[in-house]
């Protein structure tokens, strides 16, 4: 556990939804949620989730802290938007799973292998490193995600398609090897060291 | 009437009746046959030219008994209404030319029937009187309003702004009702998120400043009797003292008792002071009055659990098995009582289906959760008493599993139950002449059939929910606010605005002698030949509206302010001495009589139709104007209701060598759909007998068939009369025929 899922715990006790409202984005629409269930029924996904929208919400009501922020659900989320399209309520439903998984991963709850945060976080350093996607890393970085067979088998399959973009200039070897970056760096990673600095005195006022 | 009876027959030739019928024919027959005065025929009869034509014949020719033989009685209603004449309709429109195929093969047939009802028409009117007022009212326009709450004050308020005098009697020593015991309601205007003041005071002083409003508290009504325009009600005060006083017409306003949580013991009431109803919410809420809420016994409150539905919706012995409509809405008032106070008190509204009615209702439900009341779908199973307040055990219908929570205080949402005085079903009313008073009995009416309003389901006393929800079985007397159904304050004032207006009508009917709902405006009534009854007492018995009493002698009494002329009492009368000016045992039988019926070797079948002019009669008018076709051999009688069908008419009809006959009355039973709410069930009832009469002629059952019919059955109605021929003609012709 970590220190600041320690001290979240002490501070809300029974108030879960007290949580949710103060730190997950957009976390105070939870409580208007109508349980009408729209939201379970829209989502394409609905029926891989563990628990879909309606149900994390009444399980935020019912304080099942852990149940929730561990739970593989949000994370499922492809931001297609037809829960927010349809709520009656309004709910900004996708906004509030990418903030509850959001929430989940800074306190460490997040479940430990999982590859949606997985592939997140491997995205999000590729993109940070020199302010744009190096598309050769992050693909290979995918294939090798689960380890080395796996990778190895992804690309044998990938092959094909490869070449053909070897052959058409779509995609350059050379990129391995640094790749291109921003004109830049610095500044970016003096703008997200600021950022972070920023989210985490907020953290701290909880 | 002194007058001498002249009958005219008018026959119209347009809407191409003129092309399709011989109407010169038609005219004959009326003359020779039917013995018709004057007989004419237009070209086009409910034009201004035709109508006149008509009128000058009543003013100058004295003829006072007009047959009018051209489209259905329900068309052109307005063109064809002439004063103090007596008049019949032949439906050749809708009735023949519309139902049948414009053929040469199919001509004939075609022309028989108008020619039928040409006879009918004129047959029917000549044993008809022009019905005048009976004059029984005394012209009372003044209200009676029994009970002073919400209700019960906006009706008193309604009726002398539109300038009539309304007495309120309430039982207790103040105006207010149920209402008064409110720390707040539910907010009636927009933004809908707070509870406001329930403006009951404010409605108690504008009763007190109306000078056309009299109060008399500490009074309940001993004995009421008359009838519309003429009610006597006698107010007796607590100490005994009685008043007897005169109005035109009654509103009950009796209102709701809160449901006895007693009954509810495994939600842990009668056990402690931290569950409590609703109502007792509200007490320790006014006791508060804004500030911190505490239990009855004084303790904290910090987390409240509301139950709904606790003894309502459920099928259990004992409790309700309706939803009372307002406890959702006041839950949610009453969770803001405490957040409003102190948002950090937790409350929980405990809902299986939340359902908050009203064009505000879902704002204020909003607001209830933006305010921070936590909404759980959930039903709770046990309270029990966990020494620091309860813990309410519940199973939860979103995350499926039973589970518990604690709470300060647990408030139950009861439901409504009607004051709605005695169940006249399991009551009978007093021995004539010995007269007791009921104090369980709201009106304490000496009417033969009950001493109080009638129920319709549940204990509350409705009336036809469907078509006509403002009206009761009892004419004059209305029901308004949660005794006729549960409702809101907001509905509350709706309902006793309506009632106030419906009450103001009748007593204006009744001073000009007319009907109320559904038979507006008739001034015929029902009267009896004394010497024949032999006091069966099957008309006071049968009456759906307590319109007969019984005198000293036991002969039936009939009060015509209350009567709604259904004619069930002239259906069910055995020696058939009941009869109205214009409606009578005569007047059908009569039709029924002159229909020309053709030999049996013409295999020309005849079926007589009786249809209730409510619902079968516009249906089969509406299958002409849709184009539906049905078999040229019925003879389509409409009726006031299927319940003023006597069995002589069935008996000479068999008799007289008709094939076969059909009777569509409304829908009965629970869903009832009869504009006299029991006219087609009696009449099915005794429709049972038919068997015996059919048996003692040698006859087969099928050629009687009773059916329910809606008024939207247009292709069925026809179709059954299609069957009935069908039928015939596998079981061959009556052997009756002369």
């Amino acid at each position: 556990m970590s220190d600041m899922n320690t001290a979240m715990v002490e501070k809300y006790r029974n108030s879960f939804l007290s949580e949710v409202e103060a730190n997950v984005e957009e976390g105070e629409w939870v409580k208007m949620c109508m349980q009408c269930g729209v939201c379970s029924g829209s989502c394409p996904f609905g029926p891989y989730w563990d628990h879909p929208p309606q149900e994390l919400f009444m399980m935020i009501r019912a304080g099942k802290r852990e149940a929730v922020l561990s739970s593989e659900s949000m994370w499922m989320c492809t931001s297609c938007y037809n829960c927010i399209a349809r709520c009656p309520r309004g709910l900004p439903i996708t906004h509030i799973m990418h903030g509850l998984a959001h929430y989940a991963k800074r306190l460490g709850l997040a479940p430990k292998n999982q590859q949606t945060m997985k592939f997140a976080s491997i995205f999000w350093d590729n993109l940070t490193k020199k302010g744009r996607v190096n598309e050769l890393q992050l693909g290979l970085k995918l294939y090798f995600m689960n380890g080395f067979v796996e990778g190895i088998k992804t690309a044998l399959c990938m092959k094909e398609m490869g070449m053909s973009m070897l052959m058409t200039k779509r995609m350059s070897p050379m990129e391995y090897f640094g790749g291109h970056s921003i004109k830049d760096t610095k500044g970016l990673h003096a703008i997200l060291k600021k950022a972070r600095e920023i989210e985490e005195a907020k953290a701290k006022q909880f | 009437m002194a007058e001498e009876k002249k009958v005219g027959t008018y026959i119209c030739k347009g809407c191409g009746i003129g092309d399709r019928v011989n109407t010169a024919g038609m005219a004959t027959i009326a003359t020779r046959e039917c013995k018709s005065q004057v007989t004419k025929e237009h070209d086009f009869l409910c034009s201004a030219e035709g109508v006149k034509m008509i009128q000058d014949d009543i003013d100058n020719d004295g003829v006072n008994h007009i047959a009018i033989v051209a489209c259905s009685r329900r068309a052109k209603t307005e063109a064809f209404s002439f004063e103090n004449v007596a008049i019949s309709r032949g439906n050749v429109r809708e009735g023949v030319i519309w139902v049948r195929p414009d053929t040469d093969e199919a001509s004939e047939t075609t022309q028989e029937m108008a020619e039928d009802y040409t006879r009918m028409a004129v047959h029917e009117v000549s044993v008809m009187t022009p019905p005048t007022p009976s004059g029984q009212s005394e012209g009372r326009k003044n209200l009676l309003i029994v009970g002073g709450g919400i209700s019960g004050m906006t009706a008193a308020i309604e009726a002398a702004r539109a300038g009539y005098e309304a007495t309120i009697v309430e039982k207790t020593g103040a105006l207010g009702g149920s209402a008064a015991n409110l720390y707040r309601r539910v907010p009636e205007s927009s933004p809908f998120k707070d509870p406001e003041d329930s403006g009951v005071a404010a409605l108690i002083a504008a009763v007190d400043a109306d000078s056309k409003i009299t109060v008399h508290l500490n009074s309940t009504v001993t004995k009421t009797s008359g009838a519309p325009g003429r009610f006597s009600a006698d107010i007796t005060t607590e100490s005994g003292a009685t008043a007897t006083e005169n109005f035109g017409a009654i509103i009950q306003t009796s209102g709701f008792t809160e449901y006895d949580a007693n009954q509810l013991p495994h939600l842990g009431y009668g056990k402690g002071k931290n569950v409590v109803t609703q109502m007792e919410l509200e007490a320790l809420a006014a006791a508060a009055d804004g500030g911190v809420i505490k239990t009855a016994d004084g303790k904290d409150i910090n987390s409240v659990v509301f139950i709904q539905c606790a003894g309502q919706r459920s099928d259990e012995e004992g409790h309700l098995p309706y939803c009372s409509g307002h406890c959702c809405t006041t839950s949610i008032k009453q969770a803001m009582y405490f957040k409003d106070q102190n948002p950090a008190i937790d409350t929980t509204v405990m809902f299986t289906d939340l359902r908050t009615p009203g064009a505000g209702g879902e704002d204020f439900y909003r607001s209830g959760q933006d305010k921070g009341i936590n909404f759980t779908k959930g039903v709770a199973s046990e309270v029990t008493d966990n020494g620091n307040g309860c813990t309410v055990k519940f199973r939860d219908m979103i995350l499926d599993e039973d589970t518990s929570t604690d709470a300060d205080l647990v408030v139950l949402a009861t439901g409504m139950v009607a004051n709605a005085g005695v169940d006249i079903d399991v009551v009978g009313q007093d021995d004539p002449g010995k007269w007791e008073v009921s104090v369980d009995s709201i009106l304490n009416l000496d009417y033969r059939q009950g001493k109080d309003m009638p129920q319709l389901r549940h204990g509350f006393n409705d009336s036809h929910f469907i078509c006509f929800p403002y009206e009761t079985r009892r004419t004059g007397i209305y029901t308004a606010g949660p005794t006729r159904r549960p409702m809101d304050i907001g509905q509350a004032i709706e309902d006793a605005t309506g009632a106030a207006l419906k009450a103001i009508q009748a007593a204006e009917n009744a001073e000009l002698g007319r009907a109320a709902h559904p038979r507006s405006g008739d001034l015929s009534y029902p009267s009896f030949r004394k010497e024949g009854c032999t006091q069966c007492k099957r008309c006071t018995v049968e009456c759906p509206f307590g319109a007969i009493d019984e005198d000293e002698e036991r002969y039936p009494q009939f009060n015509e302010g209350r009567c709604r002329r259904c004619g069930t009492c002239m259906g069910a009368c055995p020696v058939r001495v009941i009869s109205f000016d214009n409606y009578s045992i005569d007047t059908v039988g009569n039709q029924i009589k002159n229909v020309d019926i053709p030999e049996e070797f013409d295999e020309k079948p005849r079926i007589l139709v009786l249809a209730c002019e409510n619902d079968a009669y516009p249906a089969l008018d509406m299958a002409a104007m849709n184009g539906v076709e049905y078999s040229a051999f019925a003879r389509i009688i409409p009726i006031r209701c299927l319940g003023s069908t006597n069995l002589i008419w069935v008996t000479d009809a068999l008799n007289s060598g008709y094939d076969g006959i059909i009777l569509m009355g409304c829908q009965k039973g629970e869903n009832y759909q009869c504009h006299f709410v029991k006219g087609s069930e009696i009449a099915q009832d005794r429709m049972s007998k038919v068997d015996d009469t059919l048996q003692s002629l040698s006859l087969e059952p099928e050629r009687v068939e009773t059916y329910e019919i809606a008024i939207t059955d247009i292709e069925r109605a026809p179709q059954l009369i299609n069957d009935m021929a069908a039928t015939i003609e596998k079981i061959g012709m009556s052997p009756f025929k002369f």
